[in-house]
Order: C-alpha cells, then sequence, then structure tokens
C-alpha cells in the first residue's frame, strides 16, 4: 500500500540534513556515504553523488532528476546474480 | 458502422461492451462515457446514430488517452525505468517480474516458455 499523502515522503532525517547544508554551501561536498536505503530521493537531492550501502559495499549512485520519487536503495542491488555455476553464456 | 479512435466496434454488442474493444477502456470507463453522452449502455452498437457517435467522440477526446497515445506512454514509462537503473527497471531488463513474485516457479508471463536446462537432474525419490 502506498505511503499516505499527508505524512509526505520519508526521508531519514539525519541525511536530509547533511544534504540540505551542501545546498546552503555548509558542510562537505562529495560524495555521501549512507546506509540509509529507505530514504526517498527528494528534488534537493538532485545532482549530488551517494554512496549507497548494498548490505556489502557501497553503490555509487548519482541522483537525477528522473529518480525524484524513489528510494535511494531502488538504485543499489541487494542481490547480484551472475549466472549458475557452470553455465556459460 | 462506428468507427471510434481508430477501431472499427463490432456492431452487434451492447455499446458498453463494444467501448471495451478500444485499448485504454474497460467496463467502467465505457460506462462513464456512455452516460456522459446521455446513451442508454444497453443500446447495440449500430443503434448509434451519428450525434451519439460524435458524442461519444467527443469525451473520449476530451477525457481520456487511448490508443496509441496510451501505448506510447506506458512504453515511456517503462524506458525512464530502465535509464535510470532502478531496481524495476533492472527486472524489465531481465524479462523478470517487477513486484517482488516468487521466479523459483511460476512467473511464466513474464519469462515466457520454459527454457529446459541440459544436466539438470531431478531430485533423487524416497
Amino acid at each position: 500500500m502506498a505511503r499516505s499523502i499527508k505524512k509526505g515522503p520519508y526521508v531519514d532525517a539525519k541525511l536530509e540534513g547533511k544534504v540540505l547544508a551542501i545546498n546552503e554551501g555548509k558542510g562537505k561536498r562529495g560524495v555521501l556515504k549512507t546506509w540509509s536505503r529507505r530514504s526517498t530521493i527528494t528534488p534537493d537531492f538532485v545532482g549530488h553523488t551517494f554512496a549507497v550501502h548494498n548490505g556489502n559495499k557501497f553503490i555509487p549512485v548519482y541522483v537525477t532528476e528522473f529518480m525524484v520519487g524513489h528510494k535511494l536503495g531502488e538504485f543499489a542491488p541487494t542481490r547480484n546474480f551472475k549466472g549458475h555455476a557452470g553455465s556459460k553464456k | 458502422m462506428a468507427r471510434i479512435a481508430g477501431i472499427d466496434l463490432p456492431k452487434n454488442k451492447r455499446g458498453e461492451i463494444g467501448l471495451t474493444y478500444i485499448f485504454g477502456i474497460g467496463r467502467s470507463t465505457a460506462q462513464y462515457i456512455l452516460t456522459k453522452s446521455g446513451i442508454d449502455w444497453n443500446k447495440k452498437v449500430h443503434e448509434w446514430n451519428d450525434d451519439e457517435q460524435a458524442a461519444i467522440r467527443n469525451v473520449i477526446n476530451n477525457e481520456f488517452k487511448v490508443e496509441g497515445a496510451l501505448r506510447s506512454e506506458v512504453q515511456m514509462s517503462i524506458k525512464r525505468l530502465l535509464d535510470i537503473a532502478c531496481y524495476r527497471g533492472l527486472r524489465h531488463r531481465k524479462g523478470l517480474p517487477l513486484r517482488g513474485q516468487r521466479t523459483r516457479t511460476n512467473s511464466r508471463t513474464r519469462k515466457g516458455k520454459r527454457k529446459t536446462v541440459a544436466g539438470k537432474k531431478k531430485a533423487p525419490k524416497k
């Protein structure tokens, strides 16, 4: 079921704070490491690069305006299926 | 012969059903269109006169996206998912279900005909 509109999109407060700080010129620029896969991408995030944790390592995600409304986790796959053993492409 | 949105409607069906032959119009949309243009749902397609047909066309043109326009919109949405490389986009690329369904069995609609893997033994009985 979709989230109630009343609440607005969910963004981890800490992550949002960091992004806003960078947008205002405070805080250091660069890749933002985050474990918060559950955060919705808001328009403020556009143009930033996030290193999103996939449970194993950090996947760099460059946010474009088309990604707004999705969650960060959608861009860092947690399962990486490379094919069955012995089966050749 | 009623020709609406570039589709020939079956002339012996009731209007409510006949309209659903247009891509993008289902039962409830068809009923809405007929009510709005003041036509009885049960009136057969071939019984519509020119005024009624015009009224129907009017409602569809003004309020709904059908056929080609709708199809291209769907394609554009899928393309967007593919381009941003999100999870749903990746599933589209692989031709697997998008919404977390199981793929160990079933999912044949997305996966297509079974591809038998050579050398895969059946689990021994007992």
